[in-house]
């Protein structure tokens, strides 16, 4: 396996104007759940890209679509800028090769009867069909020294006696046996304890550092975002609300959604006197999404043309964009979004 | 909604005085087991805990550490192969003597236990029942509560309650279907509320549910608990959450209290080595960001605990004795500490250390913090 990185910051995935509508069984058959609508992202060898956002707002949809577990209803994904359209056959199983996923529950997706260097020694035949005898043997111990195993002592052990993290690590090491360019990781650490989460994300950023690896990172926790992701993009309901380097989207978030998320972020500094953001109100409807900005109902700032008319994504600084009308200055009827515009530092 | 207004100004009281009540559940060296003979687990080893009059506990530690098997041990709904191997549960009534909770007989129990203590279980919001609408279970609850209540009187109390969670009323005609989680996770804390308790335990209450909508739940909890008095217990992994939220936290781990000290003081000096690594585990989501490694290795088999400090494999200031002496909750060795927190490590336990005949060692700076 080489270990030299691809040329750092360049794209190795991207999502244009990337949209999937479900179906919805039962009610009138013109009613779809808006999962995805119009998302645009760039994965860039050696770097995190995280994707916050709500519930429901559709990340693991843009990761499975981006893995190519089912076809988008509209837009494109382009691997090195070329199209990707193969959903079967050769080019497909190539394709799976460059984009593995990383799922949330360890426990889940290793066969409990296997063990570890069967698991790992079916990835690296199904990529690597000529690898065998002592050539695999020192290619399993390669995958399991990446992911900081020893593999003398855990190449035999099967699923239930190792940790959940030592789980979470045989994933990861499953994927890159195929040598990925690209890891979506759909939130990798959200069922792991607490202590054992840094270790985790700390061996992922080395892999980023160490083969350049393009990483998704979905994540409901934004302070991780801010530690581990080189870029952090936020969605709700469907679409990209916010876009920008971690550091700044989340010291100064811009769009209001941005700024509930971080002020409802547990934060211990406000220790004995917990954030009150007043927030009320539910998530949106993904059949009969609201019209206009679709954070309106939920907005405190939301204005008449909020309601009626869709913000597109303005740039607001270097490499920073954010869809809220209130960003849009010449823009008759914009909403006064007042001290709370990015420019300021997040007040309590 | 009509009480918004009472809720906002509810929201500009001066912060609560932290630990002031008197004790209204006392936990004294509960023990429970699983399972028996070879197979037998130890899920608590001789827990001591004590919850004060309108304060919020936190129940922090990893997955399997035995915070669940505490609350249900502690309200005796511990189901088998869970078995009170030992200890006693206090409960100090308004009025009257102290009553031991795991001793009363059942029909006693029954009267006593919803009305004072009421729980809300982890994954709760799955718990309610299909077939109903989200009215009907709740004046279910206040009719076991209140037998003696009207039709009308209930409906309005439920009505009640649902704006007390922040929802609308006109919910009550919901099944839960019709409701997102966060808002099926508010009923369920309605219906705790129904019976009006003076302890309510929530174990990992908000743990599935979005970050935005945990704030909003915690903030209607937060209000609800400055206006009715009533004390919590709160369970979660999510450190940094409780530190916001509790007075004062316990740490458990393998089945024991490690740490018990007020937020502050486990946040800006935490005194046991597993705090330490928790508080190292999470990164900062404003103020200087810095490297972070979280706690090497792994909790301990439950099944298989070692014979001194269980904490003693993964931690950094680990001493010879750790192998072999089990700390326990004694007061911390540096001076100046609040004298009522407490602490479970042998750095700070020169008493075990001499009686063990191991020789002195002082407080690692790391561990001495002021
Ligand atoms: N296979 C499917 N069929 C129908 N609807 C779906 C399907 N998958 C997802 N959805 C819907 O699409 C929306 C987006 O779901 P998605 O799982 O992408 O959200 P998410 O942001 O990953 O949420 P979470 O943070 O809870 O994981 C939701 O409303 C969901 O109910
Ligand atoms: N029904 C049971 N039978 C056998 N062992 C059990 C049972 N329930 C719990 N245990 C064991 O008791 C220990 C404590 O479990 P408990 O559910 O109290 O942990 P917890 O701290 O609440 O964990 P979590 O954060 O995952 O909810 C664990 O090691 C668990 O494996
Ligand atoms: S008793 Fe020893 S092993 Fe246990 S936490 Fe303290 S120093 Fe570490
Ligand atoms: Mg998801
Ligand atoms: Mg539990």
């Amino acid at each position: 396996m080489s270990d030299t990185p691809a040329p750092p910051d360049d794209v190795v995935l991207e999502a244009v104007g990337l949209t999937k509508h479900f179906p919805v069984r039962g009610l009138a058959s013109h009613g779809v759940v808006h999962a995805v609508d119009g998302v645009d992202l760039q994965l860039r060898a050696g770097q995190v890209l995280a994707l916050v956002g709500e519930s429901g707002s559709g990340k693991s949809t843009v990761a499975r679509l981006l893995a190519r577990l089912y076809p988008q209803t509209a837009g494109e994904v382009l691997l090195h800028g070329r199209p990707v359209t193969a959903i079967k056959g050769r080019a497909f199983r190539a394709y799976c090769r460059t984009a593995q996923m990383i799922f949330q529950d360890p426990f889940a997706s290793l066969n409990p009867v296997h063990t570890v260097r069967y698991v790992l020694t079916r990835a690296l035949r199904i990529h690597h069909r000529g690898l065998r005898g002592d050539a695999l043997e020192a290619a399993l111990r390669e995958l399991l020294e990446r992911v900081q195993l020893n593999p003398d002592a855990y190449v035999d052990k099967f699923p239930h006696e190792l940790s959940g993290g030592q789980r979470q690590r045989v994933a990861i090491a499953r994927a890159l046996a195929a040598e990925p360019e690209v890891l979506l990781a759909d939130e990798p650490i959200s069922m792991l304890d607490v202590s054992i989460r840094l270790g985790v994300l700390n061996l992922l950023r080395d892999l980023r550092d160490r083969l350049g690896i393009a990483i998704l990172y979905i994540t409901h926790d934004i302070a991780s975002a801010r530690y581990f992701a080189d870029r952090t993009h936020v969605m709700y309901a469907g679409r990209t609300v916010e876009t920008g380097d971690s550091e700044s989207v989340t010291q100064a978030p811009a769009h209001p959604y941005t700024q509930l998320l971080v002020r409802s972020a547990p934060d211990p500094e406000h220790l004995g006197d917990p954030v009150r953001t007043g927030a009320v109100g539910e998530p949106p409807s993904m059949v009969d999404p609201p019209a206009g900005c679709r954070f309106h109902p939920r907005c405190p700032f939301a204005a008449e043309l909020c309601r009626t008319r869709r913000p597109e994504l303005l740039a607001i600084g270097a490499g920073r964009e954010v869809a809220c009308w209130g960003y849009a200055a010449d823009e008759p009827g914009a909403p006064d979004l007042g001290a709370a515009t990015a420019t300021q530092e997040v007040a309590r | 909604m009509s009480t918004t207004d009472d809720l906002t100004r509810d929201a500009l009281r001066p912060p609560r005085a932290p630990g002031a009540g008197r004790p209204v559940l006392e936990i004294r060296g509960l023990a429970v087991d699983y399972g028996y003979g070879t197979r037998r687990v130890h899920a608590l080893r001789g827990v001591d805990l004590t919850l004060h009059e309108g304060e919020v506990l936190g129940l922090a530690g990893e997955s399997g550490c035995g915070k669940s098997t505490l609350v249900y041990a502690a309200t005796r709904l511990l189901a088998p192969p869970g078995l009170i191997a030992a200890g006693e549960v206090l409960y100090h009534p308004e009025v009257g003597e102290p009553v031991d909770i795991l001793r009363l007989a059942d029909d006693e129990l029954r009267a006593s236990r919803w009305q004072d203590t009421a729980l809300v279980f982890q994954g709760a919001m799955n718990s309610l029942n299909p077939v109903y609408r989200v009215g009907r279970q709740l004046t279910d609850t206040i009719a076991a509560h209140r037998p003696r209540s009207t039709r009308a009187e209930r409906e309005e109390r439920a009505r009640e309650l649902l704006r007390m969670v922040g929802i609308s009323p006109e919910r009550i005609r919901s099944f839960p279907h019709q409701l997102s989680g966060g808002m099926r996770q508010r009923v369920m804390i309605a219906m705790a509320l129904a019976l009006e308790p003076r302890v309510l335990i929530m174990d990992e209450p908000t743990t599935a549910l979005d970050v935005v909508m945990q704030r909003q739940i915690l903030e209607q909890i937060m209000q609800l608990r400055d206006r009715l008095g009533f004390a919590v217990v709160f369970i979660t992994h999510d450190v940094s959450l409780l530190i916001e939220i509790a007075d004062r936290i316990a740490i458990m781990y393998a089945g024991e209290v490690v740490e018990d000290a007020a937020a502050d003081d486990v946040y800006r000096r935490p005194r046991h080595p597993y705090s330490v690594g928790l508080l190292h585990s999470f990164p900062p989501l404003h103020g200087p960001r810095r490297e972070l490694g979280g706690i090497p290795g792994s909790p301990p088999d439950m099944g298989h605990l070692p014979a001194g400090c269980p904490f003693a494999d993964r931690c950094g200031f680990v001493v010879d004795a750790c192998r072999t002496v089990h700390p326990t909750l004694v007061s911390t060795a540096v001076p100046g500490d609040d004298p009522s927190r407490q602490v479970a490590c042998l750095r700070h336990d020169r008493a075990a250390l001499a009686a063990a005949g191991a020789p002195e060692v002082e407080v690692p700076a790391a561990l001495a913090v002021r």
